[in-house]
């Protein structure tokens, strides 16, 4: 059973809170203070990447994070329920995605249109900050867990 | 926190003044700004980020957008960053390739003008 879950309804507003609710966790959870802003920055992402999934597909549908303490590891888990066309390891929009490798800056520059940037970036992104992360697709959803090491809570 | 934004004219530069936490929330505001500015021919911007909480990849998008923008009227986007939490987003991304990023607006707009 999670440690704390949160259910929110697909705003952009709401992901700030989302952030700081992850990032209060796991500093009860005992993450080191000097990860929390890569958690803060991770989860963000991984909310941002669920809202803008659910606003084009599912907009009544809330999305979910479920943050645990494991002991060793604190662990955050971002599901969406916007439909994928695969299964699998997949990036935003269903798109593939090679993790732990940002595309490169120039095809950024070049790609980019506002409002944003290529698919499977902001995954890209939670790659470089976590460093345990997988990202998988149900027929019901992709979801996002994330993973830092964490020491016992204190009583 | 919320998103503030202020921008000024020194030396033929724009500065845009951000402060606050730039995210899937707030970035349109700044896009919008950003868009605003050209459109009213200023090509060479100064991104003032010394203020700035949080960046995630929405506002990068942001920042990138308004780059192309200014490129396409042979201008410039730089930065003024010292903060290593919002570095490293860019490191992470190789975007410190991409972006001029200073120390200080008037670094940055030295620089601007020793490249004219």
């Amino acid at each position: 059973m999670a440690t704390v879950e949160v259910t929110f309804t697909p705003l952009p507003a709401h992901v700030r809170t989302a952030r700081l609710v992850a990032t209060a966790v796991a500093r009860r959870s005992g993450v080191n203070e000097a990860l929390l802003d890569e958690v803060r920055l991770a989860v963000g992402e991984a909310c941002s990447r669920a809202v803008e999934a659910h606003r084009r597909h599912c907009p009544a549908e809330p999305v979910k994070i479920e943050m645990t303490d494991q002991g060793e590891r604190f662990v955050v888990v971002v599901s969406d329920h916007a439909p994928t066309t695969t299964a699998g390891s997949v990036g935003a929009n269903g798109h593939a995605v090679s993790q732990g490798t940002a595309p490169g800056a120039a095809a950024v520059v070049q790609s980019a249109d506002d409002p944003g940037i290529p698919a499977g970036f902001g995954l890209a992104v939670i790659s470089g900050l976590a460093d345990d992360v997988r990202v998988s697709s149900t027929s019901s959803g992709v979801s996002v867990r994330m993973s830092w090491p964490s020491a016992a809570p204190t009583a | 926190m919320d998103l503030k934004l202020g921008h000024y004219n020194k030396d033929g530069i724009e500065v845009v003044d951000v402060e606050g936490e730039i995210d899937v929330y707030t970035a349109p505001r700044l896009r919008e700004l950003l868009i605003d500015l050209v459109n009213k021919n200023n090509y060479q911007l100064v991104v003032n980020m010394e203020k700035v909480e949080f960046l995630d990849s929405t506002g990068l998008g942001v920042l990138v957008g308004g780059l192309k923008r200014v490129r396409a009227h042979d201008g410039s986007l730089d930065l003024v960053c010292t903060q290593e939490r919002i570095l490293k987003i860019f490191r992470i991304t190789g975007l410190t390739k991409v972006f001029g990023i200073h120390n200080t607006v008037d670094e940055a707009i030295a620089a601007k003008k020793s490249e004219k």
